[in-house]
């Protein structure tokens, strides 16, 4: 879930209030928003990069924990503004477009096609920004950057001063040999190539690079006299940098994903809107595609959809009439009026509420704004008989008569590394049947398990100060290929055990299966009907003292013996272990 | 020599010399070791005899003594008190004129030769039995490769979700695909993603069948979770809880209180007309089982609930509301697609078996609890699992 950090004197000025923390965790909690933290510069930084700075502010800094759906609280212009209507204290801003008799004009040449084929444009006029609304505006593009953006690699984000270029402006893609300009911060000019090899050292640079690096061509924006403005993802020019007096704005967003693209500049031109000499206006631009046509942006749309106020009452459990319910959703920045005889609702939904695509969306506004705590609890009707899944109930009354038998239950990860399950247990075929992580982290996390004997060997050889003699038992699944499977891999139930003492006990472990078989009526015989072991190699096991075990209808389920020697040295282990490992499915 | 009575001429003819320097000598040694011989201890400092002690001209022996007396229970006969009563003792009666040794009340007894089950699988015991109270059916989890078709597809979280993210997930390199999917129900999830429909605007991107075959471990249950709800669809609708308490996975960064697996409690209850409403109150009767009252709900975000709301309880331990859940109901594209009926609704809430198990036994790092690292001991200690009582 995102975070944005609000300097307190910031946040109590735009809300028009100064709050205790308290009360404004209260309010957080009601929107469905947490306060997560109350800190400083000084102290994130301290925190981040474990030192003091000195001249760092100690002034405190809200950190506000947002809804990953909306873009539209990701500064503190948008937050304040939706607290503000949800306490009834501001109306709804209604943002208009505002169309000059000439609309600036962005050309998309057909090659951008090959690289970031989509760019959206918009404009806000008389702008005054401060100190504060400036950072704020530069920390929103980050933000939207960082979420909805998926790390610029969706959309990114260019803002200019516009009375330092002239349109109409040209989106190119041009090879990097090609581009040179100087970018934001530098005091030369460098071509694309040299700043990709610059930016290589650039920590909040370097990560974006990938994105255009290895195309032959480079997207590129630039003016009608040839001033580039930015090279999207990677980084804007010097020469169109906003400052804190730049009165004209000019945005640009390139994309691979062009309706987050318009989500994207729907929500940082509704946001800072407020700063224009005519608040919550916006001048459009026309975006001339390579196909010929033209689209003006940005599109701001408000849409209407019409909800069953019956529908909704039933969905929260609540009994609202059409007024009172109207009157919720206006306090969610969803301006509804009453229709239909006090049967539906007409909700208006705005340019800032992209989060909002179905009636249920509309539905939990309704249960956010009158409050989930004063919901009254109520018990669904129908009935139902419970019932358990037949292989647990098993595994679950096994689990209880092993343990009264005196075998301590071991719980061990599915995850593990190759090494695992095939050399260290000396089986050189081991992954044939194994799952394979393509993305693992670390070493533990190469294979999903095949057998349950590593992680008890595991586990005797992170207690080995326990007293022996240590007996050990799993009932749970490993994994197995299966192409009869949908997805190509099956569970198991298996049960495994290890006895580890000062003499391996070949007789204990096989005692212990005998027990196993009693509890799930199973008689020792060998005529089909009942278990039986017979002696068989395998190079996990001691030669001479390893078994089969072959159950009803002649079935091997597993095998016990004494650990190999080998093994006992491959996961650490000094004391000699037996062991026995069964699949218990056969007997649902 | 160092007394003056001779000295020592290196350089003398014919080798060195020993020559008398005084005619007589005063031994003050001998002297004084003499008077200790006739008994006069106190002739000598403590430091001197320390000196002699040391130079081994004087030993100093300790001589105990002790007067000894008959007591009240003075027998010539030897007894051994007795620890234990024994077959012996019954049969021929001896017991009757044995001493038998005070018991030490104070020590513990022998420990019992016990076998133990594992404390999370105590604490998932428990969840299992109050499920079955309430009138919940089992899920069949026994899979822990998933395709992304169902594991976030079908749960209408869009493919470019960043819970998709490499980072997050573990990706299955072979079998890297699932190969067999319901091909009608598929095509309707793909044209809510991409289209939209159901009422829905959609998330309006290319939705691509390579991205949802390709094979995850399951990050949650609720993939699970998904399969019976479109088979309950297939089969004809009926009132239904479901629940299930089992492995998930995630890649994420690993702490004390996290790992790359984990046990997901969810319970799953779909019905003509639910409401928020009912959702909560199952909420509140479910965690009145597990011994907590107190319960506040938050709005939350989730890709697939809407309302969704996170569950806080009153920990009265420390003093502050501490999240213990989720929950939420499923939204419309996830159910109308499956061929659910409209008026049904579903609700889902889930919790981590792994937090409440940590909280109750007092467990601060969750590899002492899971694992091969797990703290044996704690395991053999560990009280049975009674989550109604605090």
């Amino acid at each position: 879930m995102p975070i944005i950090g609000v300097r307190k004197a910031v946040l109590d000025k735009k809300l028009e209030k100064v709050y205790t923390e308290k009360e404004f965790d209260s309010l957080c909690f009601d929107y469905g928003l947490e306060l997560d933290e109350v800190t400083s510069e000084k102290a994130t930084i301290q925190k981040e990069q474990g030192k003091t700075v000195v001249n760092a502010s100690d002034e405190e800094v809200y950190k506000i924990e947002l809804p990953a759906n909306r873009y539209d609280l990701l500064s503190v212009e948008g937050l304040a503004k939706a607290l503000l209507v949800f306490q009834k204290k501001h109306s709804i801003p209604q943002y208009q477009i505002v169309r000059p008799s000439v609309l600036q004009r962005l050309v998309v040449k057909p090659e951008t096609a090959q690289i970031r084929p989509f760019v959206v444009s918009a404009i806000l006029r008389d702008v005054t920004f401060d100190a504060d609304s400036y950072a704020s505006f530069i920390d929103l593009q980050d933000k939207l950057h960082q979420n909805i953006c998926r790390k610029r690699t969706l959309v990114a984000i260019g803002t200019h001063d516009l009375d330092t270029i002239q349109g109409p402006f040209e989106y190119r893609a041009e090879p990097p040999t090609k581009i040179k300009f100087k970018p934001l911060n530098q005091t030369k000019e460098y071509t694309a190539v040299e700043l990709m090899e610059l930016y290589q050292t650039e920590a909040h640079l370097k990560p974006y690079l990938p994105i255009i690096q290895d195309s032959p061509v480079y997207p590129v924006i630039y003016d009608k006299n040839g001033v580039v403005l930015s090279m999207p993802p990677i980084i804007n020019g010097e020469h169109s940098k906003i400052t804190l007096k730049t009165k004209n704005v000019f945005i640009e967003a390139t994309a691979t994903d062009l309706t987050k693209a318009k989500v994207v500049l729907d929500t940082i031109v509704a946001l800072f809107s407020q700063y224009c000499a005519k608040p919550f206006t916006v001048e459009p631009v026309a975006v001339e595609n390579a196909d010929g046509s033209v689209v003006e942006y940005p599109m701001l749309k408000y849409r209407t959809e019409s909800v069953e106020v019956e529908m909704i009452n039933r969905k929260i459990g609540i009994n609202l009439k059409a007024e009172e319910m109207a009157d919720l959703l206006t306090r969610m920045c969803l301006q509804s009026t009453v229709a239909n005889d006090g049967r539906s609702l007409q909700v208006t939904i705005p340019p800032t509420r992209h989060d909002v695509i179905h009636a249920c969306d509309i539905a939990e506004d309704v249960a956010v704004a009158y409050g989930f705590n004063k919901i009254v609890n109520q018990l669904p009707e129908g009935h139902t008989v419970g019932k358990a899944f037949p292989i647990n109930k098993l595994s679950d009354l096994l689990r209880v008569d092993i343990a009264a038998a005196g075998w301590t239950e071991s719980l061990n990860f599915a995850l593990c590394s190759r090494d695992d399950i095939s050399t260290k247990l000396r089986q050189e075929d081991g992954l044939k049947s194994a799952v394979l992580i393509s993305n693992p982290k670390t070493a533990e996390f190469q294979v999903a398990r095949t057998t349950l004997l590593a992680g008890l060997l595991k586990t005797l050889a992170c207690n080995r100060d326990m007293p022996v003699p240590l007996r050990l038992f799993e009932l749970q699944d490993v994994v197995l290929k299966d192409e009869k499977s949908d997805v190509g891999a099956r569970n198991e139930r298996r049960l495994a055990a290890v006895y580890s003492n000062k003499s391996a006990g070949f007789e204990i472990i096989h005692g212990f299966l005998d027990r196993i078989m009693q509890l799930v009526d199973v008689k020792c015989k060998r005529d089909g009907t009942g278990y039986y072991i017979r002696a068989c190699e395998d190079p996990t096991y001691f030669p001479g003292r390893c078994a089969e075990v072959v159950g009803p209808k002649d079935v091997p389920i597993g095998k016990l013996g004494i650990i190999h020697p080998d093994v006992l040295t491959a996961f650490g282990l000094t004391l000699p272990v037996s062991a026995v490992e069964i699949n218990i499915e056969p007997f649902l | 020599m160092l007394n003056g009575w001779i000295e020592l001429d290196k350089k003398a003819e014919g080798g060195p010399r020993v020559l008398r320097k005084v005619e007589s000598i005063d031994d003050a040694v001998k002297e004084q070791l003499l008077s200790i011989r006739n008994g006069q201890s106190d002739a000598l400092t403590d430091a001197q005899k320390a000196d002699f002690k040391k130079r081994k001209l004087l030993v100093e022996v300790t001589v105990k003594s002790f007067v000894l007396k008959k007591g009240a229970a003075f027998t010539t006969s030897l007894t051994k008190p007795e620890t234990d009563l024994t077959m012996d003792m019954l049969t021929n009666g001896s017991w009757r004129e044995k001493q038998f040794k005070a018991y030490n009340f104070e020590a513990l007894g022998v420990p019992p030769a016990s076998g133990h089950l594992h404390p999370l699988m105590k604490v998932r015991s428990e969840f299992r039995q109050i499920f079955f109270e309430m009138g919940f059916t089992e899920m069949p989890t026994n899979r822990y490769v998933e395709s992304s078709f169902w594991n976030f597809d079908t749960l209408f979280q869009p493919q470019q979700h960043p819970a998709r993210d490499a980072h997050d997930t573990f990706f299955v390199s072979d079998p890297a695909e699932s190969h067999e999917f319901p091909m009608d129900y598929l095509e309707r999830v793909r044209k809510v993603h991409a289209e939209g429909g159901y009422g829905s605007q959609g998330y309006l991107y290319d939705w691509k069948l390579a991205e949802a075959k390709k094979n995850v471990m399951r990050t949650h249950t609720t993939a699970v979770s998904a399969r019976q709800l479109y088979k309950l669809a297939q089969e004809g609708f009926k009132t239904s809880k479901l629940f299930s308490i089992d492995r998930v996975f995630r890649n994420e960064t690993l702490d004390a209180t996290h790992l790359a697996e984990f046990h997901q409690v969810e319970g799953v209850v779909a019905e003509r007309g639910l409401s928020l409403a009912h959702v909560m109150g199952l909420f509140t009767e479910f965690f009145k089982k597990c011994g907590i009252e107190k319960l506040r709900f938050k709005p939350t975000y989730n890709p697939y609930t809407e309302p969704s709301m996170e569950v806080f309880a009153y920990h009265d331990g420390l003093g502050k509301w501490v999240e213990i859940g989720n929950s939420g109901m499923f939204r419309p594209e996830m159910l109308l697609p499956m061929g659910l009926p409209e008026d049904v609704n579903v609700a889902g809430f889930g919790l981590s078996l792994e937090r409440p198990t940590m909280i109750r036994y007092g467990i601060e790092n969750i590899r002492d609890l899971f694992g091969a690292k797990v703290n044996l001991k704690m395991v053999y200690d560990n009280p049975i699992c009674r989550l109604d009582k605090q």
